[in-house]
Formats: structure tokens, sequence, C-alpha cells
């Protein structure tokens, strides 16, 4: 009754890359099932957002200088909203474990968990971004650069949400836990972010800070998965 | 007759507590060993350890004669694990998780349709797994057993929740599995139909309340 004829000797021959894209298309497929899970954050920013105009008056003056923080700090603490669901799932049915046991490197799985992370949580983000820049009377020269620093900032935001994730992944609830853990991590990026949307606003270049940005992003998206394998393995026994 | 795994003094210590100790065992190709034991007794430890998930605290265990730290890749091509966890996700239909798990076991070519039918689960196709019952979740998470080309089969209680067709089953399916010169390791409490000389039967003994220096 095998499906398969098969010597004794033969083996899982699945390539890295061909595991990979399972993983991602499996975590796409789950993730967009709990549709709830992908717009809250997004809702959250929106809101906090528009809370700002309320709470400090609606003087262009005003909310053009806070701007780039407001949207920055929504952007982060949107990134802890469920950052807790990353590993939780796959840690409680068992999908965690069988992870560590395919025949692949974990650290090129763990990428692939945080890029689709990224792509149904950063991007997004990215997306709404001229929306928030609207809202905060952002002036339009600075609405590129605010993007970019998205676009640059919002893989590390997943990439560093990973490693807290999956380091209290076997903890009941780790929550608050991964959220004083996680905003210090933050702090570099916050202000390199800030630092470039501000030098394009009083008219000089942004290109130090972008620079600084995308080197501290490929830093991060090349140790981030070593150290998300370290603590998958860690949080599995 | 190969051997296809071999343990070597192991020793477990969970929580400050021995499990088991200098414990060694000994599978051929072809041949089925039967873990048994009373709750705690340190059972899932011990198929956790052979599988590769835990290390023991002193002991080795060896695929083919191969230490596993030489080739941990060896190991997982070459052993199929499934624990107390189905490792089925939750929001997927049984035909989605099926085609996912065959892929991730290099066996995309399998027909997940086909594979459906084999476990007894068509009509329940389009179902999240979520809404079908521990029985049913556990014939998804067992139906890597009718591709996988593993050689070893390491199961942690595979018999739970299944009905007494589905333990029928299972057993033809180990069956042709020692026919092919394959090997498999199991725990259960269900006393297993099988008999004769290819069965071996392993007892661990909770050890004696003694606590020991987790840093010894």
């Amino acid at each position: 009754m095998s499906l398969v004829e098969t010597n004794s000797r033969c083996s899982n021959q699945a390539s890295t890359f061909a595991l990979l894209r399972v993983i991602m298309r499996r975590d796409l497929a789950v993730t967009l099932r709990r549709r709830s899970d992908v717009i809250n954050p997004l809702l959250f920013v929106v809101i906090v957002v528009t809370l700002f105009p309320l709470a400090v008056g609606p003087g262009p003056d005003i909310l053009a200088r806070i701007a780039t923080g407001v949207i920055w700090v929504a952007a982060l603490l949107s990134a802890l909203l469920g950052s807790e669901r990353l590993f939780r799932d796959d840690y409680l049915d068992g999908s965690l474990e069988q992870m560590t046991l395919l025949p692949v490197p974990l650290a090129v799985l763990a990428l692939g968990k945080i890029l689709v992370h990224w792509l149904l949580s950063g991007l997004p983000l990215v997306i709404l971004a001229p929306l928030c820049a609207l809202l905060l009377k952002l002036p339009f020269e600075a609405w590129g650069v605010l993007m970019l620093t998205l676009l640059l900032g919002t893989p590390m935001l997943s990439a560093m949400t990973a490693i807290g994730a999956a380091l209290t992944v076997s903890l009941g609830r780790g929550g608050a836990l991964l959220s004083l853990l996680l905003l210090p991590l933050f702090i570099p990026l916050l202000i390199f972010a800030a630092a470039a949307v501000e030098s394009t606003l009083v008219g000089t270049s942004a290109l130090g800070q972008v620079l600084l940005l995308a080197g501290l992003m490929v830093l991060t998206l090349t140790l981030a998965p070593l150290a998300v394998a370290a603590a998958i393995r860690v949080s599995v026994n | 007759m190969s051997v296809v795994i071999q343990a070597d003094q192991l020793t477990s210590v969970r929580a400050g507590r021995t499990l088991f100790a200098q414990l060694s065992l000994q599978l051929n190709a072809g041949h089925i060993l039967h873990i048994e034991g009373p709750n705690g007794a340190g059972k899932s430890t011990l198929l956790r350890i052979i599988a590769g998930l835990l290390r023991p605290q002193e002991g080795q265990v060896r695929l083919f004669g191969q230490p596993q730290r030489d080739d941990p890749e060896l190991w997982q091509r070459q052993t199929l694990f499934i624990g107390h966890k189905p490792a089925v996700k939750a929001e997927l239909t049984a035909l989605e998780n099926l085609h996912f798990q065959a892929q991730l076991d290099g066996a995309g070519a399998i027909d997940p349709w086909q594979l459906l039918e084999t476990v007894g689960l068509l009509g329940l196709e389009d179902i999240p797994a979520q809404q079908l019952s521990a029985g049913q979740q556990r014939r998804i998470a067992l139906a890597r057993l009718w591709y996988s080309p593993a050689t070893l089969w390491i199961l942690d209680e595979p018999f739970t929740a299944l009905d007494t067709r589905g333990i029928d089953m299972l057993h033809q399916r180990f069956a042709e599995h020692l026919e092919r010169g394959g090997a498999l390791l199991l725990t259960s409490h269900q006393p297993l139909t099988w008999s004769g000389e290819r069965l071996q039967k392993l007892r661990i003994e909770p050890q004696d309340e003694e606590f020991v220096d987790e840093l010894s």
C-alpha cells in the first residue's frame, strides 16, 4: 500500500531552498487565514496617528514637527502587538520542533519566517505611511524619505521581534517581558530614522542617515536568523 | 543484519531528577523496539534524545554507526519523529496540511488526495484542522508514515486518540515498513498486537527519588 517505492536507504532529499519556500508559503497561508492579526496592528497605527492632532491641537507647525516621531513610535508599538504569536502557535502545535528536525540550517528557515512577518506587517506599514504623513501634515518633500526609512527599518523590527519572540516562546505569558526586552533595542533605529527625516525637512541631505540605516538592516538580517535559530533550539528543549 | 540505531550508556537528568542512567539499546533493521514504562519514567525524553531534539547528559547515540554530532544532516534525513504534538496547523485544512507536510518531507510528488484517502479523511478535505477531532488530527499527522522515505521511525504514543480501525491500519503500515528494512522505535501504553522475534521490548523503570547536583 506504500505510495512510493523506496529502498531502505532512500531519504528526504529536499533542498534548502525548496524547504524555505514551503515554510514561507505555509506561513503566508496560515497568517492570511487569521486576517485580524494582520489588520489590527495597521489599524492601531492609523488610530494612534489620528489621536495626536486631537491631543496636541491641529496646528500644522506642531504636527509637522512631531510627525516623524509619532509615526515611528506608532510603528514600533504596532510591531509589538501580536509579536508573541510569531512562534507561539508553531511551538504549541509542534511545528517548531519539526522545523528543527528538517535537514536544512534552522537559521535559513528563521530568515524565511522573518521575511513573511515583514511582508504582512512591515510592508503594509510602508504603504500606509503617506496616509499617516498626510494626517500629521508632514511636508510633502519629506514623504519619500519617511517611506524609505520605514522600508529600511521595518525589516529590522521584524528581525528583532523574531529574536525576542523565539526567546520567550516557551514562557507562558511572555508578552510584557517581550516588550520590555525589545523596545530598548529599537532606540538606534528610532534615532537614525528621525534624524533622516529631520535633515530633509531642514533642507540638507539625508544620505548619511539612510546609509547607516541600510547598513544596520543588512547587519540585523544577517545576524538575527542565527540568534533566532539558537533561541528556538533552547526553547524547544 | 544491519544496526540502525545504537545508544550507549545514556543518562538523562531533567529538573534535578535522574530519569534513566546508563541506558543502552540497539535496534536492527526490520525490527521494532517498544519502550515501556510508567508515566514520567522518561520514555518521551529517550525518544527526543534519539531524535536529536535533546542532548543526553552522558552517553551517545549512533545512527548507522555515525555519532549524532558528526553528521546531524544524515540524522535529519534518515529519521522521522512524530511526537505528542501533531504539528498540524489548526488554520489550514486537512488537504493543505498534508500538502505542505509532504513537501517539507521531500515528497512533493505525492498526491495529497490519495494520501487523504489512505488515512480515511476523504470528504473532510476542506474543513480547517481545528474543527476536526483529536483522532482525525492524529491521522493527518500520521499520514507522513505513508510516504516517508526515512529508515528509522520514532513515534511517541502513535495510537493515542485513534479508533480500532486506525490502529489496525497503523499496524499494517508498520509491517510494510519493517518488510522494507526499516526500523521502528515507539512508546505505547496499548499492548501491541505484534509478536514474534521482530518485536523487542525495553522497560524503563523510574529511578529512586535521588536528587543529583545539576552541575555535576
